[in-house]
């Protein structure tokens, strides 16, 4: 596997939640390539939500966890820098900059089309009110609802359906351009046709911005990645190219995983 | 014995007490209304209270709660901000979320005689302002409660979103949270301040009564509550149709901000 395009890259990372005595990730190594969708999959409680809301400090919210090892975050220009040394809240703001997210349930907030897309845009320091209106034109085009919201963008986001409101969300994310979205199971609060939208949509965004994908749909797993994680008990139980992890499994467990047998 | 009948019984019964409960309610309003309404003439609200009337009262009344409300709202709402956003888990804030508890739950004479000491007996005499301090302080805890309540009805999601978007702290929970809460936050405000329109007993001996028209809070404030309780005392017919007034108005009052309240709650969820 060529390791000169990673955008990000976890050695031996190992993280534990406040309070537990047990790791819930355990020595963990996966590269996670440019410009590629990474999936993991694994049945209920294996760590792929924990591990992916690692990859923004996202879990920092809440005091008291701890890591172990490194999270290397790969930068266009050729720097890096290990995510997990960070300490100020300014330096998390620019992380998750970087590093975006999108959740399980649609996160629209409590204000208009217009200004949830510019939200963050005016949180990372833009004030100009053209640059702003482009950058969310951009955004929601990007996002294809652009045809759906360029007539309602004064209205309040909450008025929009489920999946207008994820691909808002998206939007949202994608209008900071990101070196990469981490998905945290986006789909699966929503009917099958936004499904496919969103299915699509991300296709199309992974040639700005490198994806990485949490999802208890094995399907979408085989149609959307590139990669493919299989993690069980906290475990990277396997990680290989996405053909190669459905067809031609090399662990029995994954192979067991993916055929239904368990999970 | 028979179900059927033991379930007719209790069906019986329930009506039974419902009805009684409903019909006092309705049999005080029928008062107040009837008594209210006769006494009501159009001087009542353009005269003072020394030529019988009862605009300086409204005037009064309402001054003390606006101005207790202006102070409470800030105070209660951070003080809110505090326990679910930042102190969540911490033992200083479960100590104050009890405390504000039965502060909720303090006699509201007890808030007067407090205050009095503070504000009435050094300054020698009533004044507004010490009836404003004592309407806001029954004004705090509900406003804490009510804003603790209703941020944590606004999902976790929501605060890990605009974290996610690079947001700090503080700016996720005045811009996303608090907004997030406002229609809750807002009834609960409403809410509070129909409590406190309609309170006597802080008002009694913190900022007594006038019988004239004033604005300034230094002084002996008119109060709508305090003058129904003294003009129900007094033996001419005048007054005591003055009170019935006055307290129909005051119920209407009370009524309306209600109504508005719920009214807030139905449209925006």
């Amino acid at each position: 596997m060529a390791k000169n395009n990673l955008v990000m890259e976890l050695k031996d990372f190992s993280f534990t939640y406040a309070g537990a005595e047990k790791a819930s990730l355990k020595k963990i190594n996966l590269p996670i390539e440019e410009n590629k969708i990474t999936a993991m999959i694994g049945p209920s409680g294996c760590g792929k939500s924990t591990l992916l809301r690692a990859m923004n400090r996202i879990h920092d919210l809440y005091p008291g966890n701890t890591y172990e090892g490194k999270i290397n975050l790969y930068r266009a220009d050729g720097s890096k820098q290990n995510i997990l040394e960070l300490k100020k809240e300014n330096d998390f703001i620019k992380l998750r900059q970087e590093v975006g997210m999108i959740f399980q349930k649609p996160t629209p907030f409590p204000m208009s089309i217009f200004d949830n897309v510019a939200y963050g845009l005016r949180l990372s320091g833009i004030k100009n009110k053209t640059e702003l209106q482009d950058r969310v034109e951009k955004a929601l085009k990007g996002a294809a609802i652009w045809d759906e919201t360029k007539d309602r963008l004064n209205e309040s986001a909450l008025g929009m359906s489920g999946g207008q409101q994820q691909r808002l969300c998206i939007a949202r994310a994608v209008a900071l351009k990101p070196r990469v979205l981490l998905f945290d199971e986006p789909t699966s609060a929503l009917d099958p046709i936004s499904t496919g939208a969103i299915e699509e949509l991300i296709a199309e965004i992974k040639s700005e911005v490198s994806v990485v994908i949490v999802t208890h749909n094995m399907q979408q797993a085989s149609r959307l990645s590139d990669y493919t994680a299989f993690m069980y008990l906290g475990d990277l139980a396997e990680f290989d190219k996405t053909d190669t992890i459905f067809l031609n499994p090399k662990e029995k467990l994954t192979e067991d995983y993916i055929t239904g047998r368990f999970g | 014995m028979n179900r059927l009948l033991l379930n007719k019984i209790i069906l019986l019964l329930s009506t039974l007490s419902a009805v009684i409960g409903i019909g006092f309610l309705f049999w005080i309003l029928a008062t107040l209304s009837y008594k209210g309404i006769t006494s009501i003439h159009w001087t009542t609200f353009t005269k003072d209270l020394v030529e019988g009337g009862i605009r300086n009262l409204l005037v009064g009344q309402f001054t003390m709660a606006l101005m207790a409300t202006v102070v409470a709202v800030p105070v209660g709402m951070m003080a809110g901000i505090y326990l679910r956003e930042y102190g969540h888990g911490s033992k200083l804030a479960s100590i104050i979320r009890n405390l504000s508890d039965v502060m909720m739950s303090a006699p509201s004479i007890v808030i007067g005689v407090f205050v009095f000491a503070l504000l009435v007996d050094p300054f020698n005499g009533y004044n507004g302002w010490a009836g404003v301090v004592a309407l806001a302080i029954m004004m705090i805890p509900i406003i804490i409660s009510t804003t603790d309540n209703m941020l944590a009805l606004v999902p976790t999601e929501l605060r890990e979103a605009g974290m996610a978007l690079g947001g700090s702290k503080h700016k996720i929970i005045l811009q996303i949270v608090v907004r997030a809460a406002k229609v809750g936050i807002t009834t609960g405000v409403l809410l509070s301040f129909a409590r406190i329109i309609g309170e006597t007993a802080p008002l009694l001996f913190t900022s007594a009564n006038n019988q004239f028209f004033t604005m300034d809070l230094t002084e002996q404030f008119p109060s709508l509550t305090v003058s129904i309780y003294n003009l129900a005392t007094y033996p001419d017919e005048a007054s005591r149709e003055l009170a019935w007034a006055a307290s129909f108005i005051l119920t209407a009052i009370v009524l309306c901000i209600n109504l508005v309240g719920r009214f807030v709650i139905r449209n925006k969820k």
